[in-house]
């Protein structure tokens, strides 16, 4: 294991076409917010976009903002503004590093898309806790700001089976934000501007899957670290013609991969799931360690957090209902339990990564005994990394190398 | 190759805190070992080391049939070797070496800590480390030893005078040195204070994971402080087993790899 071999990363030759495709979602953005050309909404990950899309706003995922504060590596040095203001460094480092930004009135959209010169003021905040309560005091915060409306779903959570009572709840809360966003808008929600809108977002989450799946192929055409990449946007376009687009030519190329037997990971000894979030600052480190043992992350509850089979254009409010509330992250341990060892099955894995990250207890799935369940039910070893996803006060670079490496000699020599 | 034909195996653990180098035989016996503070300078100090053992096993460079390095500074051994293995792997190749049967080996090093799970064949089924934090390692005991004022290598018998152990709440370090600096304010013995510290060192080792049936510990705490192991008999209610160096474990694990490297 030789420390300074590098690794040749192979680019995916899509990228520039989603590159391109990202730059205009952006400047378009950037122009509503500018001109007061269109109303822009601010919208959680997985948060009602469809309708948001279909009343004609412009709409803003503040958690991709989020992630490219982190991968951008600005996220760290952000993060204390916000907590000077009495947000803990124990919470979301998405909000934090994101306020923090807003407070030092800089944004990496600044470096990437020459003339924008700061995030797109919101004229309404929509969020669902489906994920967790501090999207909710995070769009608050802005709410105060600029006095605008920060409206939302409060989403049950930690549900087994979705049930009727359940789809009920969020479809009637979904319905309830249709007068306000009209108020906002100014103008009426056209169902069938929504169903076209719903049947594009399936569509997208559709192709998007597909795209994950050919990870199932010996080697992997495509790696976790490549997907937090291209799920771009299926975050920030889907319900859009652009995103079905670009899926389908990513997909055309990783199918080619496959028929070509052409491997993300040169010489792939072992393969590897991805549980929780992202390290942002550390995405091209971690991938280049794994790569530099042969080992390929290949799949990830992360990447497949954007594929919503149930969305169903003849019936989009409780469809979107069923979708969001469908989601990994809302579901009890004994749902993720079993949806993991579905995942093995399927990815044919050698082992699984758990990301402890410390300020995201919601998507650190590695807290109540779930990896050692896990490992008992399937003989799959596992390892947690302590980290987290933006503030990377909380990581350690020698203690991430030395437990990869260890892992991954752990699973090499097992066989 | 010198003229007394002797081949030898070197494994060198360069660790934060120390390097240890071990030279075994063929056999697979330890002949040759040496210890120094890694300090700033990892490849002279693994040279010191190097030479030290070789000359403890009475062998010369040219009689090294395999070498191999392990341990934080592991890249800084190019002058002998470019082969290298985590730590966690050479605990277990010698760990297994030592006691060939299922064990849970608990290591408890200057920086960090580790347990590591062997099946009957050797294969390493699990490993854990602890989170980036001192409590715990080598570097608590460390701050404890500079707050208490007294030197690190009495810690061990001044353990052993103590008659009622104070035990400490916290598992943060800064939080430790607080109650540690509240009990010497109000006059308690400080043989007390040091037994509860080492209980706060097993403490936080017992919480990482579960143990198999048959225990080993090592790692230079423990050479150091065979409190530690007696300590941990008494918590998990049966025998911790030790091998002769436990400080030279990480590095007899390196040099059974190059053994095996080279065909043996």
């Amino acid at each position: 294991m030789a420390d300074e071999v590098q690794v040749p990363r192979k680019k995916i030759q899509a990228t520039d076409l989603m590159n391109e495709i990202m730059a205009a979602y952006f400047y378009d953005l950037n122009e509503a917010a500018i001109s007061a050309s269109r109303k822009v909404a601010w919208c959680t990950s997985v948060g009602p976009a469809e309708l948001l899309r279909a009343m004609g706003f412009a709409v803003y995922f503040p958690e991709n903002h989020g992630a490219l504060l982190g991968a951008s590596r600005m996220a760290t040095d952000m993060i204390p503004a916000a907590n000077a203001i009495g947000y803990s460094p124990d919470i979301c480092s998405y909000l934090t590093s994101d306020i923090g930004a807003f407070l030092r009135k800089t944004t990496p959209l600044s470096k990437a898309y020459p003339g924008i010169q700061s995030v797109p003021k919101a004229d309404v905040l929509v969020f669902n806790t489906n994920q967790c309560r501090d999207v909710q005091d995070w769009f608050a915060w802005y709410g105060r700001e600029w006095g605008v409306p920060s409206i939302g779903i409060t989403s049950p959570r930690n549900i087994g089976e979705v049930t009727e009572i359940h789809i009920d709840d969020v479809a009637r809360q979904t319905e309830a934000l249709i007068p306000k966003l009209e108020a906002v808008a100014g103008s009426r929600l056209d169902m069938e501007k929504l169903r076209e809108t719903v049947r594009l977002s399936r569509e997208c989450t559709e192709l998007w899957n597909k795209v994950l799946a050919t990870a199932t192929a010996k080697p992997a055409p495509i790696t976790f670290f490549d997907g937090t990449i291209q799920m771009g946007p299926a975050v920030v376009l889907r319900g859009t013609q652009q995103a079905v687009d670009y899926y389908r030519v990513l997909l055309a190329e990783l199918e080619q991969r496959v028929r070509g037997g052409i491997a993300a990971v040169e010489h792939e000894t072992a393969r590897i799931y991805w549980e929780g979030m992202p390290v942002w600052g550390r995405l091209r480190q971690n991938s280049e360690l794994f790569a530099r043992l042969g080992a390929c992350v290949l799949a990830s509850t992360y990447c497949s957090s954007w594929v919503f089979p149930s969305l169903d254009p003849q019936d989009p409010i409780r469809s979107m209902a069923k979708a969001y509330l469908e989601l990994f992250i809302v579901r009890t341990d004994q749902y993720k339990e079993k949806y993991l060892q579905d995942m093995i099955e399927h990815f044919a894995v050698d082992g699984i990564v758990y990301h402890d990250a410390k300020t995201c207890p919601n998507n650190s799935n590695c807290r109540y005994g779930l990896p050692q369940r896990l490992e008992a039910k399937t003989g799959i070893p596992s390892l947690v990394l302590s980290g987290d996803l933006n503030d990377m006060r909380c990581v350690s670079d020698e203690q991430t190398k030395i437990n990869v490496e260890a892992f991954v000699e752990q699973l090499v020599e097992g066989r | 190759m010198s003229q007394r034909n002797k081949a030898v195996y070197v494994g060198l653990d360069i660790g934060s805190s120390r390097t240890k180098v071990a030279v075994i035989d063929a056999a697979g016996h330890l002949i040759g070992r040496a210890v120094k503070k890694s300090g700033t300078d990892f490849s002279s100090t693994a040279k010191v080391c190097l030479d030290a053992a070789l000359q403890m096993a009475d062998a010369a460079t040219d009689d090294v049939a395999g070498a191999l390095s392990t341990g934080y500074g592991r890249g800084n051994a190019r002058f002998i070797t470019e082969e290298n293995k985590t730590e966690i792997g050479c605990l277990a190749k010698a760990g297994y070496h030592y006691f060939p049967e299922p064990i849970t080996i608990i290591d408890i090093g200057g920086q960090d800590n580790k347990i590591v799970k062997i099946d009957g064949s050797g294969q390493r089924t699990s490993f854990k480390m602890n989170r980036k934090c001192a409590a715990g390692t080598g570097a608590f005991l460390e701050e404890m030893a500079s707050r208490l004022d007294v030197p690190l290598e009495e810690m061990n018998g001044i353990a052993r005078r103590s008659e009622h152990m104070i035990k400490l709440g916290s598992y943060c370090t800064v939080f430790s040195a607080t109650e540690v600096l509240d009990n010497i304010r109000q006059g308690k013995n400080v043989a007390d204070i040091v037994k509860g510290v080492f209980h706060s060192v097993i403490k936080r080792v017992l919480e990482m994971d579960l143990l198999t049936e048959k225990v080993v510990m090592s790692g230079g705490v423990v050479a150091n402080n065979p409190f530690i192991v007696d300590m941990t008999a008494e918590l998990i209610q049966r025998p911790v087993f030790v091998s002769e160096y436990p400080q030279f474990v990480g590095a007899v694990g390196a040099a059974l790899y190059a053994r095996e490297a080279a065909g043996h």
